[in-house]
């Protein structure tokens, strides 16, 4: 177990805390699914209990509550229009699930859900999938329109539409593995670096002046993921408007 | 797919963890005996024996949050931020309801001020009138009582003249006559001497 206390992909190991089996699938409640549900109880708790005095001269906490939802409410209205505003809970909702994972992430010991490629790519495929189901629903053939800019010429028509299409294709992907790699490639750095301190600690007097300077890393890099931690959730939600936006206005604004 | 991606991924970062620069090949073994102890050997976001247990839960609690945002929260926090818009819209509706009252108040003082001030003015006019007519009358009686006063005194002058004339005759007689008598010796009868006085005069 020595090798684990520095090894910096243990921490994305899930483990199973009630190992739950259906019908050959393995169900278990592991630890992902435990921090799901503290991201889910902390949110939810934090946004419910700052709202409570629903006072017109709000405190501070409820100014959190209240600067997140006009942040994300003006972000969709400038993504997506005001037809886009139907949308604003799923928004919502992602913005807040992912930077309350996020930032949860950042407590030493916890696990980060969002490090998990099947997780963001899951939250990507509900965003794509509901720009498609809506798109269609709403504009049936017309949203075809997506993939035909405007004002281009004959010729190079067809290939346009291939690019489009591709880029289409490739958001799901891009949308689910920026999220994840910066989460993941984040906490590995820390762990890297955290793992030099306590390695050049035990080298006796040498070793702990040598291990001031990934401790400023460190430090550093900690402040760094916070940015990060925020910075990804916004560009989950901002891309999210963007996609949106195709489905309310398909063939350009 | 997965798999084979997860084992070139591990790679560099076990290498960073123990600070090796053996072949790949060793240490993605390595790395997977040293996680024997944790089921699976390959990476762990990879691990495709934990997909469907996150995705379940990831479905329930995503479901259950998205749930309580629209069910809960957003329709709150806009509540709170409707509330608030409608109270600051009421309290600058009362504020320039209450300024235009102010302003209405301001104007009708400032009439009555005007009304005020111009029937002040037309009082002192007339009284200024009145006075002057007044004393315009006085001075007109007294002029006429003057000149009344005037005439009189130019006629009692002319008349003590014309009679100062006539005693001016009979003295110049009286004096021709004792004169010519002192001169002469006789007396000449007055009629003639009356006659020679009037001739001189002339």
């Amino acid at each position: 177990m020595e090798g684990d206390k520095v090894d910096p992909v243990h921490q994305f190991m899930v483990n199973k805390i009630v190992p739950i089996h259906i019908g050959g699938l393995d169900l278990s409640f592991t630890n992902a699914s435990l921090f799901m549900v503290v991201t889910l109880v902390l949110a939810v708790g934090f946004l419910i209990a700052t709202t409570s005095s629903r006072s017109v001269v709000p405190g501070r906490l409820q100014s959190v509550s209240e600067l997140s939802y006009e942040f994300i409410a003006s972000m969709l209205r400038e993504g997506a229009g005001s037809h886009g505003m139907k949308f604003f809970p799923m928004v919502f909702s992602l913005f807040m699930f992912i930077l309350t994972a996020n930032l949860l992430g950042m407590v030493p010991y916890f696990f980060t859900i969002t490090s998990q490629i099947i997780v963001t790519f899951a939250l990507a495929l509900f965003v794509i999938g509901t720009v498609l189901v809506y798109g269609f629903y709403k504009h049936g053939f017309h949203f075809l329109n997506v993939f035909v800019p405007s004002g281009v010429p004959g010729v190079l028509l067809p290939l346009v539409i291939a690019i489009e299409v591709i880029s289409f294709l490739s958001r799901p992907i891009s949308l689910s593995v920026r999220l994840f790699a910066n989460m993941l490639a984040g906490h590995i750095t820390l762990k890297v670096f955290a793992g030099f301190v306590a390695t050049l600690s035990t080298l006796g007097a040498l070793g702990i002046g040598g291990a001031i300077l990934p401790l400023i890393m460190t430090v550093a890099l900690t402040g760094l993921e916070f940015l990060v931690a925020f910075l990804q959730a916004y560009v989950f939600a901002v891309l999210t408007c963007m996609y949106l936006n195709d489905a309310v206005h398909p063939g350009g604004h | 797919m997965f798999v084979t991606a997860a084992y070139a991924q591990s790679t560099p970062t076990e290498g960073a963890g123990s600070q090796g620069a053996a072949p790949a090949e060793v240490h993605t073994e390595t790395g997977v005996a040293h996680e024997g102890g944790h089921g699976s050997g390959v990476f762990p976001p990879f691990d495709q024996s934990t997909f469907a247990s996150q995705l379940l839960w990831l479905a329930i609690t995503f479901g259950l949050f998205y749930i309580l945002m629209a069910k809960v929260v957003l329709p709150r926090i806009g509540a709170i931020l409707e509330s608030r818009q409608e109270t600051i819209a009421r309290d600058l509706d009362d504020a320039s309801r209450a300024k235009s009252e102010a302003d209405a108040a301001v104007a009708a003082y400032e009439q009555e001020l005007a009304a005020a001030r111009a029937k002040a003015n037309q009082i002192a006019n007339t009284a200024r009138e009145a006075a002057k007519a007044q004393a315009a009358a006085e001075r007109t009686a007294i002029e006429t009582e003057l000149n009344g006063k005037i005439a009189a005194a130019e006629a009692r002058i002319a008349d003590i003249k014309v009679r100062a004339l006539a005693d001016v005759g009979t003295i110049a007689e009286e004096t021709a006559g004792a004169v010519v008598e002192q001169l002469i010796g006789t007396r000449v009868p007055e009629a003639e001497i009356a006659a020679a006085v009037k001739a001189s005069a002339k």
